[in-house]
C-alpha cells in the first residue's frame, strides 16, 4: 500500500523540521515568561505610580519586542511544514491535528498581536489600567497559544478520543475533551510553560546581575532581581512537579521512551534513577538480545526510577528488551506480536479498499472488523507497526530492534535537563538570600555564576524537547504512524535547498537579534521620559 | 446546535468562513503593497520613517490572518492542507519565506548595531510586498484553473509535476491574478496611508499613485474576471460526485446563485468608487468603500469556487483526483466542534476594532515619530 520510501528524504524532512522548531523555540520560552515578567513590573508601576517601574518595564519591554519578532518570523513556517513536509501525516490526522491549530490561531495568536500592539503603542493614548491590562492579555495570550500547539503535541505522543475510520483511511475525533483535556496534554503544557517561566526569570536574573558587576543601574538591576527570582522560584517548583507527572505519562503512553531515558535495557522492580553517568552508545552496532547498557561510571538514587514513573517504589519498570522482546511475566507484549499485529491490519485495510472498489462480498465482513471494538483493540491499535514486519522470524526480530530511539541522545538530554533545573532553582534562592541579606552586589562568583546560567537555561529547554521527540522515534503517531510513513513525496533535493535556506536565514537572523539585543542591554534602560 | 446540521450543511458553512478569511487576507495585503510604496512615496529618511510605522502597527495583522487562513483550511478540509501544501511545495515554500523575512524587518530596521543596515531590512520588506501578493494571488487562481496533483485510495496525495507549483506561475491566467492582487494591494496601500498619515508631500505623491497603480489594477482585473467567465469549470455531479469540465461554469455559478452576483456587482462598484472619489477629492474616505469592497468581491470569487457543485481544488491530470468541500473536510464530529469555536470570531474581531480605535487617536505625521513615549520602528 506504502510505495517505497526514500530514507533521505525522510531524514532531510526531519532535519528540515527539528532546526525549524528548535530555532522556533529559541525564542518561544522566554515570549512566554518574560510576559508575566513585564506584566508583574507594571502591575507594581500601576499600584505605587513610582515611575522608576515604569522605567523597568518599559527597558524589559523592549527586550521582550525584539525577541518576540523572530519568534513569529520562525512560527509561521512550523505552521504550513505540517502540510508542506508531512501531507501524509496530515491527512492522517488532521481532523483530529488540525482544530488545535485553527483554534490557536482564532483565540490566542489575535490576542497576542492586538494587545501587544496596544502595549507598545498605547502609552500615553489609552489610561494607565487599560495598558496594564493589555499587557497582561499579551502574556495571557502567548500562552493560550502554547496550550493549542502543547494540546496537538502531547496528542500525538499518546493518541486519544478518535476512532479510525476506513473509508476516509483517517483517524477521526470522537471525542474533544479526551483530547484537550488528556494527562499528556496537561502535563506537557504545565512543563513547558513552566519551563518558559524559568527560562525569562534566569534571562532576567542573568542581565541584571551584569549590570551590578558594572556597577550600573544598581537599584534598577536589584528590583529586576527580586520579581525574577521570586517568579523563578515558584516556577521552578511547578517546573520539577511537573516533570514529574510528565515522567508518569510517558511511563504509561511512551514506555520504551522512559526507557531510553535512562539508559535501562533490563526491567527490574525497584529501579534506581542514575543521577549522572557517562554511557557509552551501543547503538553504534545495531541492538540484538546480547546488547548492554555500557556505562562508564554512574551514581544511581535507589528505587528512584520505580518511584518517578508510577509513584510506587516497587514497581517494576521495563527495559528496552522487555518491551521489545516482550515479558510474560509482567504482562507486557513484545513488539515482535505487536508487529505482526499491525501488519494484519495494515493487510486488512487493504482487503477493504479492494473489496470497496470491487464491490465483493466479503466487503461487509471487513467493514464489520473497523466496527468491532475487540478487533480495533487487539489489531489495529497496533496499526503503525506494520511497517516493520517481515516473513522471517529472525529480520523481524532485528526490525523490532531498530525501532528503539537513539538511546545515548535522550538519556543524556534528560539528564542534563533535570540537573540543571535542581541549579536554577538553587540560584534563584542564593539570591533572593543574598539580596535580602543585602550582600549581593559585592558577591562576584554568584553575579557572575547568574550570567553565565542564561546559556544553560537555554540548553535546559531544548534538551527538554529532545527528550520528547527524539525518545519517541520511531513514531510520528504513537504506535500508529511511523515518521518514515508521514514524509510528503517531494524530491529530496527540493527538501535539502529548503533547509539549506531556512538554516543560512535562521542563523543570519539569529546573530542579528543577538547583537541588537546585546547592544540595548548595553545601553541599558534610559532616563525615564527618554526615547525608547 | 451546529450538531443537528447536516455534514454538507456544515461544509458549505466552513467554506464561508474560510472564504471569508482569504477575503479579509486580500484586503489586509494593504500592508505588502505599502512595503513596496516605500520608497516612492517616501524620499527623505523621516517620510520613509513615517510609512513604515503607519504600515508597522498593522503587519501582525495581515500576518496572524495569514496563519489563521491555513490553520482553519487544515481544521476544516484537511486534505487541500497535505495536498497543496505538500504538492504545490516551492510556491508555498516561496511564500512563507517571503514572510519569515517580513516578520524581523519593522523591529529591527532601525534598531541600532542591527548588523545589515536599515537597507537590508527595508528590501526585506519590499521583496515580501512583492512576492507575498503576486504568489498568494497565483495559488489563489489555481482554484479555478487546477493543478498537477493525484490522490490514492488512501487519500494520500502526489504532485505530477517535478516542479512542486512553480508551474502555476508561469500559466498566464494564474499570473494575471497574482498581478491583479498586486496593484490592488498597492491601490489600497495608497487609501490607507491617505487615511492615516498627515504630511503635505506624502499624500500629494500619494494621489499621483493612486492612478498610476489603479490603471493596472483594473485593466488586469476585468481580464482575470472575464476569463474566468468564459472559460469551461470544474462541475461535480452531485449524484455520483464524479467531476467533468463543464462549459462557462463559473458564469453559470453566478446566474444560479444570485446573492452572489448582487454581492459581486456591489463589491466591485465599491472598490471602484473609493478610488476614483478619491482621486477626484482627495480625502480620506476611500479606503471605507474600497476595503469592504475587496472583502466582498473577493469572498464572493471565493464562494463561486466552492458551491454549487464546483471543485474548489481542481486536478488537471487526474480529473477525479479533484477536491469538493464535499471530500475534502473534516467529519462531522470535528466540523461541528470547530463552529462552536467560530462563534469566537465576531467576539475577536470586536475587541481588534476597539484596540485599533484606543491607539489610533492621532494620524501619524512628524510629531508623532518624534514622541518620546512610544515604540518607533
Ligand atoms: C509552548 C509554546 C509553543 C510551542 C511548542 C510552539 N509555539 Fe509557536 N509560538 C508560541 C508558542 C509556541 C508563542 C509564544 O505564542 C509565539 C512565539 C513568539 C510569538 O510571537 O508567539 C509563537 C509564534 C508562532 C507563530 C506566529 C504567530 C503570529 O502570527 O503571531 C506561528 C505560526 C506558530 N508559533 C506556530 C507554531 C507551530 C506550528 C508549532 C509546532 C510545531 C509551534 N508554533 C510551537
Ligand atoms: C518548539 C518546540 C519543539 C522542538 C524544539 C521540537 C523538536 C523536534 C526535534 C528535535 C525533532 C526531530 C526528531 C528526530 O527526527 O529525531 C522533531 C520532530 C518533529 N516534531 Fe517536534 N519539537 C517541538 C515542538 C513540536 C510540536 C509542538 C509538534 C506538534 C504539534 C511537533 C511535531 C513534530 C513532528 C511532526 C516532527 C517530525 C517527525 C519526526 O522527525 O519525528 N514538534 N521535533
Ligand atoms: C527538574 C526536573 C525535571 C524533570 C523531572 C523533567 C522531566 C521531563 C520529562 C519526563 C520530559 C518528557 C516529556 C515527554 O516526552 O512528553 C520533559 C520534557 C521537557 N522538559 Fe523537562 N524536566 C525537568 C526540568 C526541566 C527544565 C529545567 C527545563 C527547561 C528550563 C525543562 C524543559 C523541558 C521541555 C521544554 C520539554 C519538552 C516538552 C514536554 O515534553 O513537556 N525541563 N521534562
Amino acid at each position: 500500500m506504502f510505495e517505497s520510501i526514500d530514507l533521505a528524504l525522510v531524514n532531510w524532512s526531519r532535519a528540515q523540521f527539528a532546526l525549524t522548531a528548535m530555532y522556533h523555540w529559541i525564542f518561544v520560552p522566554l515570549t512566554l515568561g518574560l510576559g508575566f515578567i513585564i506584566a508583574f513590573m507594571e502591575t507594581i508601576y500601576v499600584r505605587t505610580g513610582n515611575p522608576e517601574w515604569k522605567r523597568i518595564t518599559k527597558f524589559w519591554m523592549k527586550l521582550f519586542g525584539i525577541n518576540f519578532a523572530i519568534g513569529v518570523a520562525t512560527g509561521i513556517i512550523l505552521e504550513f511544514e505540517f502540510g508542506t513536509n508531512w501531507s501524509n501525516y496530515s491527512w492522517f490526522v488532521g481532523d483530529i491535528f488540525g482544530a488545535p491549530l485553527a483554534i490557536e490561531g482564532i483565540m490566542a495568536f489575535f490576542m497576542e498581536s492586538t494587545f501587544i500592539a496596544v502595549m507598545f503603542f498605547g502609552w500615553g493614548k489609552v489610561s494607565k489600567r487599560f495598558h496594564l491590562t493589555a499587557t497582561w492579555l499579551t502574556a495571557i495570550g502567548a500562552n493560550l497559544s502554547a496550550v493549542w500547539i502543547l494540546v496537538a503535541n502531547a496528542w500525538m505522543q499518546d493518541p486519544v478520543g478518535m476512532r479510525f475510520n476506513p473509508d476516509t483511511a483517517r483517524n477521526e475525533m470522537v471525542n474533544f475533551w479526551d483530547v484537550f483535556l488528556s494527562p499528556s496534554a496537561v502535563s506537557k503544557f504545565l512543563h513547558t510553560s513552566t519551563s518558559g517561566f524559568v527560562l525569562a526569570a534566569v534571562f532576567v536574573v542573568g542581565v541584571s546581575a551584569w549590570y551590578l558587576l558594572k556597577k550600573r543601574e544598581i537599584a534598577f538591576a536589584k528590583k529586576s532581581m527580586i520579581v525574577a527570582s521570586a517568579f523563578g522560584i515558584l516556577s521552578s517548583i511547578m517546573l520539577i512537579g511537573s516533570g514529574d507527572s510528565s515522567a508518569k505519562t510517558v511511563a504509561t503512553a511512551q514506555p520504551m521512551k522512559l526507557a531510553a531515558m535512562e539508559g535501562l535495557y533490563e526491567g527490574t522492580t525497584n529501579a534506581p534513577l542514575i543521577g549522572m553517568a557517562l554511557i557509552t552508545d551501543a547503538q553504534d552496532k545495531p541492538l540484538t538480545r546480547e546488547s548492554q547498557a555500557e556505562f562508564a561510571m554512574k551514581i544511581e538514587i535507589p528505587s528512584a526510577l520505580s518511584f518517578l514513573a508510577y509513584g510506587d517504589f516497587d514497581a517494576f519498570v521495563p527495559g528496552v528488551k522487555d518491551l521489545v522482546l516482550g515479558n510474560e511475566e509482567h504482562g507486557i507484549m513484545s513488539y515482535k506480536e505487536k508487529i505482526k499485529r499491525g501488519y494484519e491490519a495494515q493487510q486488512t485495510l487493504m482487503a477493504y479498499k479492494k473489496a470497496q472498489k470491487e464491490k465483493s462480498p466479503e466487503f461487509a465482513a471487513l467493514k464489520a472488523k473497523f466496527n468491532d471494538d475487540t478487533w480495533m483493540d487487539n489489531y489495529f491499535k497496533y496499526f503503525g507497526y506494520g511497517a516493520y514486519y517481515d516473513d522471517d522470524p529472525e529480520t523481524l526480530e532485528a526490525n523490532a530492534f531498530k525501532m528503539v530511539p537513539p538511546i545515548s541522545l535522550t538519556f543524556y538530554s534528560f539528564h542534563i535537563m533535570v540537573a540543571l533545573g535542581m541549579w536554577f532553582l538553587l540560584l534563584f534562592m542564593i539570591i533572593l538570600f543574598l539580596i535580602y541579606k543585602d550582600k549581593l552586589a559585592d558577591n562576584k562568583v554568584i553575579l557572575w555564576a547568574s550570567v553565565w546560567t542564561i546559556p544553560l537555561v537555554y540548553i535546559a529547554s531544548q534538551a527538554g524537547w529532545i527528550v520528547a521527540e527524539v525518545g519517541r522515534q520511531p513514531w510520528v503517531i504513537q504506535d500508529l504512524m511511523t515518521t518514515s510513513r508521514a514524509v510528503s513525496q517531494i524530491d529530496t533535493g527540493s527538501v535539502m535547498i529548503t533547509f539549506w535556506l531556512f538554516a543560512i536565514t535562521f542563523t543570519s537572523l539569529l546573530i542579528a537579534e543577538v547583537k541588537i539585543l546585546t547592544k540595548q542591554i548595553k545601553i541599558g534602560p534610559k532616563k525615564e521620559g527618554g526615547k525608547q | 446546535m451546529f450538531g443537528d446540521l447536516s455534514h454538507l450543511a456544515l461544509q458549505h458553512y466552513w467554506w464561508f468562513l474560510v472564504s471569508l478569511l482569504g477575503a479579509i487576507l486580500v484586503f489586509l495585503m494593504f500592508v505588502q503593497g505599502g512595503q513596496t510604496l516605500i520608497s516612492t512615496l517616501g524620499k527623505t529618511k523621516d517620510e520613509k520613517t513615517i510609512l513604515v510605522n503607519a504600515l508597522g502597527r498593522k503587519w501582525e495583522f495581515t500576518f496572524t490572518t495569514l496563519v489563521t487562513f491555513g490553520g482553519a483550511f487544515f481544521a476544516s478540509f484537511p486534505l487541500f492542507y497535505s495536498t497543496s501544501f505538500g504538492g504545490a511545495y516551492w510556491v508555498w515554500m516561496i511564500i512563507l519565506f517571503a514572510f519569515v523575512i517580513q516578520a524581523i524587518a519593522y523591529e529591527f530596521r532601525n534598531r541600532p548595531n542591527n548588523v545589515y543596515g536599515p537597507k537590508t531590512y527595508e528590501t526585506f520588506l519590499f521583496i515580501n510586498g512583492l512576492i507575498g501578493t503576486i504568489f498568494i494571488g497565483t495559488a489563489v487562481a489555481t482554484f479555478f484553473t487546477g493543478s498537477n496533483f493525484s490522490v490514492n485510495e488512501l487519500n494520500q496525495s502526489k504532485w505530477d509535476t517535478p516542479f512542486h507549483g512553480l508551474e502555476a506561475a508561469l500559466n498566464l491566467h494564474n499570473l494575471s491574478l497574482g498581478l491583479t492582487v498586486f496593484f490592488l494591494a498597492r491601490v489600497l496601500a495608497i487609501l490607507y496611508f491617505m487615511n492615516s498619515v498627515d504630511h503635505k508631500e506624502i499624500l500629494e505623491r500619494a494621489r499621483k499613485q493612486l492612478i498610476i497603480n489603479a490603471i493596472p489594477f483594473v485593466v488586469l482585473f476585468l481580464t482575470f474576471t472575464t476569463w474566468l467567465l468564459l472559460r469551461d469549470g470544474f462541475a461535480v455531479d452531485p449524484g455520483t460526485k464524479e467531476v467533468y469540465m463543464e462549459p462557462f461554469k463559473y458564469f453559470n455559478n453566478l446566474i444560479e446563485m444570485p446573492l452572489i452576483l448582487i454581492g459581486f456587482l456591489a463589491g466591485v462598484v465599491l472598490v471602484l468608487w473609493g478610488i476614483i472619489s478619491s482621486y477626484l477629492k482627495p480625502s480620506s474616505k476611500g479606503i471605507w468603500f474600497t476595503g469592504p469592497g475587496t472583502i466582498i468581491t473577493v469572498l464572493m470569487l471565493l464562494l463561486i469556487a466552492g458551491y454549487n457543485n464546483t471543485s474548489f481544488y481542481p486536478s488537471v491530470s487526474n480529473l477525479q483526483s479533484s477536491l469538493t468541500i464535499e471530500n475534502a473536510s473534516s467529519s462531522h464530529f470535528t466540523l461541528t466542534a470547530m463552529s462552536y469555536v467560530s462563534l469566537m470570531i465576531p467576539f475577536v474581531l470586536a475587541y481588534i476594532w476597539y484596540a485599533w480605535r484606543a491607539i489610533n487617536v492621532n494620524k501619524i505625521d512628524q510629531e508623532e515619530i518624534e514622541k518620546d513615549d512610544i515604540h518607533i520602528y
